[in-house]
């Protein structure tokens, strides 16, 4: 789960980081009144989950309360990256001398996090990566450990942070660590961490994700969601415990499992074809579950057939295809249907479909050709068809 | 013949009475298994599977009673890193842990915490481990799968079974197969994995299934250029995956420009890995190469 850059910074800030004085305005008007009050000059920054605001202009430097009005007016009528602008962050503006980059991470590869500093900051870090990587300094943090203080020494002697300034960044990289671990975060970043003109640090811009499985002990980060952020299917996807993405394909897709489910979609596009989503039903699905799921992939106007691929192994093919056939009662699909289902409860699973009207296939390659015929084609007369596929007890 | 798990494994469940647990505890049970004991804080004396097996309230107990040397976890993702580190701390040598949705940063102090213990762990959300004809640790359905030669670890679990079926219905048997998991930071590697395969005796052949995501299969890859002899063939799910998206896996998201399923299958076939275009292929891939005699693959031992 992405946080906004104000919510990062608020967190920030519990942990003793500096950050600019600032609020989150809804209407110009708010953002006129913040400006006022931090002086008139200030910084417009639009509030969405997407980098390259600035580039898009959601970001504005203004130096009257007035032209901050002005400023939020434009801001909050654009889109960024496909997604409208609805909160704005008047923050107050500050002269910079210096950008730094100060992140935390977890590293796949070292089974830890790391902390990676820069003195290129301001930019994406990639893009550092990219154009001079010696220019990025990485140091793993044990785990059971956390970072400790010379760690954090070490960073600033390698971007040649002046050493006046050692003492506020090694706080600072100490309290991002600190809030990086309490939230469970796979991203903690500040970019940039300024050197300010009268000497101050001060984390200008913030970004944090939190890991979606933690967020059962966060109960107060979990609320922090941005619901207008997420796709209206993907946050229904998430009530019923499925994991969805829309594509831009045809053929909606119901898989369990999320590695069958992405090869589902690769065979798909092997037989010419487009998934119109990546969708894992998860293990032990239920029946209640897959009726959401199919709820879900018809609610899809671009949907002009339906690939069913179950293998089953927690996942009971009978209940899945109860599941079906009880949302297919309630949604009472117009598309045509391509039934897959292998394993545990198959027999069952068979018998309870074949009483549907479904296009049946025998193997994942077989299905996936149904599928592409049918979304190409008129649809495929029903009726006559028995479920196959079976494994040979 | 296999690695890992076998007829002499002494298999304890963690989480046995919850509705998984005695679900696939009984699978596991019918397929032969040696499962020896269950763990349920709280319901410690009471026996489950129709009687057959006795539930400790610990670890700890249920080793000192049984002698178990193999625990498999169904315990809630929450709970998780917990069940793994008491498995460990009762002396549990091979640890599975098949629960799903396990926070990232607890599995990083599980590894820590095994580092200074002599325990292996396979997963968390993973399959668990299947020698056909041996035994079935874990949620592999047993029925898809038959003894042979081919060794199969992989990154996913219904995937998995997909490619078994497919293995089976060509007539190739099975020597181990490894679920590894989809999660960023899990026990064991597929390199871990693949050495195993090369030591083993029984296992000629090695089918490595991957996905998109951190670069496992990259390094793979250069341990079967570097290492093995005997040939591999691979599959790498999400090449139709969009990047930016995390396609249900923790871990199966291409961030960062690495990740992508184009550059795993470019890094296999540059180890001279065959890599199949969907899992349906996979058997007919395999065997088509003759593998390298034996002396030199001793001869590439020592190398």
């Amino acid at each position: 789960m992405k946080l906004h850059e104000y919510q990062s910074k608020q967190l920030f800030a519990q942990e003793g980081i500096p950050i600019p004085r600032g609020r989150v305005a809804m209407t110009a008007a708010e953002a006129r009144s913040i400006a006022e009050e931090l002086g008139g000059r200030a910084v417009v920054k639009s509030q969405v989950l997407v980098g390259g605001r600035g580039k898009a202009g959601g970001i504005r430097l203004v130096d009257s309360a007035e032209a901050a009005e002005d400023a939020a007016t434009q801001v909050l009528g654009i889109q960024i990256k496909g997604l409208p602008v609805r909160k704005l962050l008047i923050d107050e503006a500050v002269g910079i001398q210096a950008e730094i980059y100060l992140g935390i991470t977890n590293d796949r590869q070292a089974r830890s996090p790391v902390v990676i500093a820069s003195a290129e900051g301001g930019v994406e870090i990639e893009e550092v990566a990219r154009r001079e990587p010696g220019k990025i300094v990485r140091i793993p943090i044990d785990p059971l450990l956390g970072l400790r203080e010379y760690q954090a020494r070490y960073l600033a002697a390698a971007i040649e942070l002046p050493r006046e300034h050692w003492r506020d960044f090694i706080r600072i990289a100490s309290g991002l660590y600190r809030v990086f671990h309490r939230v469970d975060a796979t991203l903690a970043e500040i970019n940039p961490l300024v050197v300010t003109k009268d000497q101050r640090l001060l984390a200008l811009d913030g970004k944090m994700v939190i890991d979606d499985n933690a967020l059962f002990r966060h109960p107060d980060i979990a609320d922090m969601r941005d619901l207008d952020e997420e796709a209206p299917a993907e946050r229904e996807a998430r009530k019923y415990g499925l994991s969805y993405v829309r594509l831009d394909g045809t053929i909606g897709c119901m898989v369990n499992g999320a590695g069958l489910a992405m090869a589902t979609m690769d065979v798909i596009e092997l037989c010419g074809g487009r998934p119109a989503n990546f969708l894992d039903v998860g293990g032990g699905a239920g029946s209640e579950k897959v009726a959401a799921a199919l709820q879900l992939i018809l609610a899809e106007p671009a949907v002009r057939a339906v690939l069913l691929n179950i293998f089953g192994g927690i996942t009971r093919c009978d209940e899945v295809a109860r599941g079906v056939l009880a949302a297919m009662e309630e949604v009472r699909p117009t598309v045509p249907f391509v039934a897959r289902l292998v394993g545990t409860n198959e027999e069952e699973g068979r018998r309870l479909l074949a009483e549907a009207d479904l296009i049946t296939a025998s193997s994942l390659m077989d299905a996936a050709r149904k599928a592409v015929a049918a979304a190409q084609g008129p649809a495929p007369s029903l009726g006559a068809s028995s479920v196959e596929g079976s494994v040979p007890a | 013949m296999s690695i890992l798990v076998d007829k002499q494994t002494r298999l304890v469940v963690q989480g046995i009475t919850g509705r998984e647990g005695e679900f696939h505890a009984r699978a596991m049970l019918e397929y032969g298994t040696r499962l020896v004991a269950g763990v349920t804080p709280g319901k410690g004396g009471e026996w489950v599977l129709d009687g057959k097996v006795p539930v400790f309230d610990t670890m700890a107990q249920a080793v000192e009673a049984t002698g178990a040397n193999c625990s498999v976890s169904f315990v809630p993702a929450r709970f998780a890193a917990d069940a793994i580190m008491e498995a460990a701390d009762a002396g549990v040598p091979l640890i599975v842990c098949i629960s799903e949705g396990t926070p990232v940063q607890d599995m990083m102090q599980v590894r820590r915490y095994l580092d200074q213990r002599k325990a292996r762990l396979v997963g968390p959300n993973c399959p668990g481990l299947l020698s056909p004809g041996e035994a079935k640790v874990g949620i592999i359905p047993g029925h898809i799968s038959v003894p042979g030669d081919v060794g199969v670890v992989s990154r996913s679990g219904t995937l998995t079974y997909e490619v078994l079926y497919a293995l089976k219905l060509q007539g190739r048997g099975v020597s181990t197969c490894v679920g590894i998991g989809g999660d960023p930071v899990s026990g064991t590697s597929f390199i871990d994995v693949l050495q195993m395969f090369e030591e083993d005796p029984h296992t000629e052949e090695v089918v490595l299934i991957g996905e998109i995501g951190g670069t496992e299969e990259e390094r793979a890859a250069q341990f079967v250029a570097d290492r093995m002899t005997k040939p591999v063939v691979g599959f790498i799910a999400g090449r139709s995956a969009p990047p930016g998206k995390r396609m249900g896996h923790a871990g199966a998201i291409v961030e960062g420009g690495s990740g992508l399923a184009l550059d795993k299958i470019k890094a296999l076939q540059a180890a001279r890995v065959r890599v199949a275009e969907h899992p349906e292929q996979i058997p007919e891939l395999l065997g088509s190469r003759k593998a390298i005699p034996r002396r030199r693959r001793r001869a590439a031992k020592r190398a």
